[in-house]
């Protein structure tokens, strides 16, 4: 897919060199080709360039984990990655873990519903492809390596007791599919 | 790890308050009389093999679009045409402004247009829900660190801010009050020069925007019964709430000159008059869509940029949109700090003879909601006891600081920390157990906390609560070396007035859509409203479609705030169902040419003398070969009280109990929560999940201002730590290693089925509990809050020097 950047598409030439990077990704198991300033991170490209606003906004510095999708199937902040800098990755976003399934929904996603863990749900993108990361390190987590391993990602709501009850469902449920 | 006791409740959260958001005077009766129009009640049945859905935990309405990312927050939305708004501000926190210079950057790539003060009507056009001081954009002044002075609308976010910068703006920093020490001096900057406020306005001088004063009995004369006599200072930082989603809003002008506003806004009523009230258009002609709110805490309960972004899109002809950095938000919303002094009397035996505070509230630069919050959060300051004399003297201390608006609780947990940390004080000098303190004086059902005219009671069974939060954290075992336990119980009143209309339709089909303007900001007010239609008409969750935040479409409510939604809401929705029923048994009757009087009606039922028929057959039989739908209205209307403190009686407390076992790290001051109880009186539980996760959500809120946040400014009042770098919330890492909480259900409260308002409870006095359970750790007490690790770890310095010299 290639699209304009509704956002940016102009850029003041007085703050940045008018040169565009030409990003060529797999995003969600299709191809993308955009092409960015070098400033731009991967979570504006991702939500203003390919539509996928999945990955949510928030602190934009690294600390809330908003915006994590995997690159290369490691987590990461997309806040914090240049687009350029995706050139030739492979790159899943929320909207691309739940493809396989008839219902859109992964095992992960499900449990999330069934526990309880969501609320207003803004910072759930970003949980959802943290907890995937970790399980796929780390197919059956302790409590506190899930505390751990998800304490980059901040949630206001819920309390996150819900969120560990998720993962340590998820986890069971692929335990059983082995 | 933890489990989960049974739970409670319902919810709709939010945040706060009623009356001060209708900006008009209550509606109250020429009698004075509260007339309380809640339908409340129990829930009937009907045959024994309809669903109910009503009390089970069914899964969120809407919760699949939240877990892959299909769900549609403010700025994830897309219009056509759309323009982008960069604001402009000052790295001062406090100046006069003698020049915008927009000329420069009104020439560069892609901008629309400039707009300062001096591009609005004069006098600039202010809003508010109890002042209307706030200025559409900054007025000559800047009163506060982020406070916008200029805004640029250009084709992009970049070319906007390019040119945001590019803006001149000639100013001189003035003396600002920062703190309450600096605003309540004698020679004070003052926020609000004198001359902008009323004549007859004795604090005109001053900083004081308001006062409270709540007294009976005569604490002069009290303290001679006391056996113990306690009196300290208290501390309650500022925090902000930190929403993940930041906020923000998109205007759009119309073809028929009106706007169409779109705002993550927990009161979109509110929203949609103020913007006609300063545009002066009709109501008709504004339209507000309020995408679910991505958190909002009572910080997305009152307008903010929508007033300037109407103006720009009215200026521009094009859509505008702005989306808010978290720095931003911060320079948005907050709770007010506080200063309490209380002084305590108790018998020998442990029974409080009086209470005397004094409460300042350290609230910002604009008087938003913060009146209400002192007002209605010193209202309960003496708590949910049984005192004789009481006296709470409050103040809403204006400051050059970000606004201070409604947040989770309102007020009440600020004083809660003195008050419970009193009681505490009092039983340490007497040498009783805390549990047992708080049973000796603890109100039971119908004893009143307040006392005078206006008299309030309890109404739960509120020691249930308080035992089981002991029974929970095992408070008669032996307490394992090196940790404390704290208890501490608070209450807050729910909304004291106030409006909520609904309609339902019910289709030919059996599926029904009800219309209910309650904000679902994560509450769950939608599944709520999914659950009680699903069981009143007889029909499935799945054929329920609830819409909301839409003003064209969607009838009034007056607001999502004051965990009043399940109640106000809850008994509309209720309503229209019923009202449903009733017009099917009318025209079934007309239809078959029955006597209604042979005919009742029940829950997805509608009984005749041959025997109960589902509604929808009888909705068919009725209708007939026509077809149509029925449309149900509803209404929930509680008046205002005439005289009242509050303006009214509130319609339910939420009553807590928090019980806290903790370990302090002697060498570094560090608090590792070993148990967390929470215990909610909750009334019914419509949604047990729901209620589990808004007390836990709650829960985790309270240990925030607990135990790590605060805003700190500089000495020229900006804020040191904007942003999620050095503001701290809880994180996974900061949840208690076992956090329980657990609803008392009694079926007693006025909303559908027996239901009560939930979810700031769980945040009242988790200072409490914690703040007690630290001190009997460490035997050294603090009383300002948060207690991070550097304050503890001084206190305990502190004591040992004192030990040694």
């Amino acid at each position: 897919m290639t699209t304009q950047d509704s956002r940016h598409s102009v850029r003041n030439a007085a703050v940045v060199p008018d040169e565009l990077n030409e990003v060529e990704c797999t995003v969600n198991g299709a191809r993308a080709r955009f092409s960015v300033p070098p400033h731009r991170t991967l979570m504006d490209a991702l939500r203003y360039q390919l539509d996928l606003t999945g990955t949510k906004t928030c602190c934009a510095e690294g600390e809330c984990g908003a915006c994590t999708v995997l690159v290369d199937g490691v987590g990461v902040n997309s806040c914090l990655m240049l687009a350029a800098e995706a050139d030739g990755s492979t790159i899943t976003t929320v909207e691309g873990l739940g493809l396989d399934t008839p219902s859109g929904l992964s095992d992960l996603q499900e449990s999330f519903l069934e526990a309880g863990a969501v609320q207003c749900g803004f910072c759930i993108p970003g949980q959802v492809v943290a907890a995937e990361y970790l399980l796929r390190g780390n197919p059956s987590p302790t409590v506190e390596e899930i505390r751990e391993g998800m304490s980059g990602n901040l949630c206001r709501c819920a309390g996150y007791q819900r969120i560990v009850a998720a993962v340590q469902m998820t986890a069971r449920k692929r335990s059983h599919h082995d | 790890m933890t489990e989960h006791a049974s739970r409670t409740e319902v919810s709709t959260t939010t945040i706060d308050d009623d009356r001060a958001m209708t900006g008009a005077p209550l509606d109250s009766d020429a009698a004075g009389a509260m007339a309380v129009a809640l339908a409340g009640g129990e829930r009937t049945t009907g045959d024994g093999d309809q669903a109910h859905h009503v009390g089970t935990s069914v899964l969120r309405y809407g919760g699949a679009d939240r877990v892959t990312g299909k769900q549609k927050f403010l700025s994830d939305l897309t219009f056509p045409d759309t323009a982008h708004v960069a604001l402009v501000t000052l790295p001062v926190a406090c100046a006069t402004i003698t020049d915008v210079r927009t000329a420069a950057a009104a020439v560069m790539p892609g901008v629309l247009t400039v707009m300062s003060a001096a591009d609005l009507p004069q006098p600039m056009p202010r809003f508010g829900v109890s002042h209307q001081d706030r200025p559409v954009i900054a007025d000559g002044q800047v009163r506060f660190h982020g406070e916008a002075v200029a805004a640029v609308v250009a084709e992009t976010l970049d070319q906007a801010e390019a040119a945001a910068r590019a803006v001149e703006v000639s100013y001189e920093e003035t003396d600002g009050v920062f703190d309450l020490d600096q605003a309540t001096a004698p020679d004070a900057a003052l926020v609000v020069d004198p001359s902008a406020r009323p004549a007859d306005d004795e604090h005109r001088e001053s900083n004081i925007l308001e006062t409270a004063l709540y007294e009976w009995g005569d604490v002069a004369t009290a303290a001679a019964q006391a056996h113990v006599v306690v009196e300290n200072t208290y501390t309650f930082p500022m925090v902000t709430h930190f929403p993940i989603e930041p906020g923000g809003t998109v205007v759009t002008p119309t073809e028929d000159g009106g706007l169409e506003v779109h705002s993550p806004v927990q009161h979109p009523y509110l929203l949609q008059r103020t913007i006609a009230t300063l545009l002066e258009l009709p109501l008709a002609k504004v339209r507000v869509f309020a995408p679910d709110p991505g958190g909002a805490f009572g910080g997305k309960q009152t307008p903010k940029f929508e007033p300037l972004l109407a103006f720009l899109a009215l200026k521009t002809g094009r859509t505008c949109r702005l989306v808010l950095s978290l720095e931003q938000t911060f320079q948005t919303m907050r709770r007010a700090g506080c200063r309490v002094v209380a002084r305590t009397g108790f018998t020998a035996d442990g029974c409080l003879v009086f209470h005397e505070l004094e409460c300042d509230y350290l609230i910002g630069a604009y008087a938003d909601v913060a009146p209400r919050v002192m007002t209605k959060g010193s209202y309960v300051g003496a708590g949910p006891y049984r005192i004789p004399h009481v006296r709470t003297a409050s103040r809403a201390v204006m400051s050059n600081t970000t606004p201070s608006t409604a947040f989770r609780g309102f007020g009440c947990p600020q004083v809660a920390w003195a008050t419970e940390s009193q009681l505490d004080a009092g039983a340490r000098e007497l040498g009783l157990d805390s549990l047992e303190i708080r049973r000796r004086n603890l109100i039971h059902r119908g004893e009143a906390f307040f006392r005078g005219p206006y008299e309030a009671t309890a109404d739960g069974d509120w020691h249930q609560s308080l035992e089981k939060a002991a029974e929970l954290i095992g408070w008669d075992t032996p307490l394992p070396a090196g940790r404390g336990r704290g208890i501490a119980v608070a209450i807050k009143p729910g909304a004291t007035s106030g409006l909520s209309q609904s309609l339902v339709r019910f289709l030919a089909d059996g599926s029904a859509i009800a219309y209910a303007g309650t904000s679902d900001m994560g509450q769950g007010a939608r599944t709520l409203w999914q659950q009680i239609v699903a069981d009143e008409l007889g029909t499935g969750l799945d054929k329920v479609t609830v819409v909301s935040g839409d003003t064209g479409v969607v009838p009034f409510d007056l607001q999502t705030s004051a965990s009043r939604s399940t109640v106000f809401m809850g008994n509309a929705v209720l309503d229209a169902c019923r009202d449903i029923r009733r017009r099917i048994l009318s025209l079934y009757a007309d239809s078959t040419g029955s006597e209604e009087d042979t005919l009742s009606e029940a829950p997805g039922l509608l009984v005749t003398p041959e025997g109960p028929l589902p509604l929808l057959e009888a909705s068919r039989i009725a209708l007939g070969s026509l077809g149509g739908e029925f449309v149900g209205q509803g209404i929930a209307r509680m008046r205002g009280r005439k005289g009242h403190p509050l303006g009214g009686d509130a319609a339910f407390y939420e009553f807590n109990c928090t019980a806290i076992e903790v370990e302090v790290d002697l060498d570094t001051g560090e608090l590792l929560l070993h148990k967390h109880i929470s215990v909610s009186d909750v009334g019914t539980e419509l949604n047990p999940t729901q209620v589990v996760s808004q007390d836990e959500g709650a829960s985790i809120m309270g240990l925030g201002h607990s135990q790590m946040e605060q805003l700190l400014l500089d000495d020229r009042g900006l804020i040191r730590n904007l942003g999620a770098l050095d503001y701290r919330i809880p994180t996974f890492k900061d949840v208690p290693i076992e956090l329980v909480t657990h609803g008392i259900e009694n079926h007693d409260g006025p909303g559908p089925y027996g239901s009560k308002g939930i979810s700031e409870g769980a945040l009242l006095c988790t200072a409490g509990a914690l703040g007690a359970a630290a001190s009997q750790a460490t035997g050294v007490v603090i009383r300002d809050l948060p207690l991070t690790p550097e304050r503890v770890w001084t206190a305990l310095q502190q004591a040992l020097d004192q030990t040694t010299t």
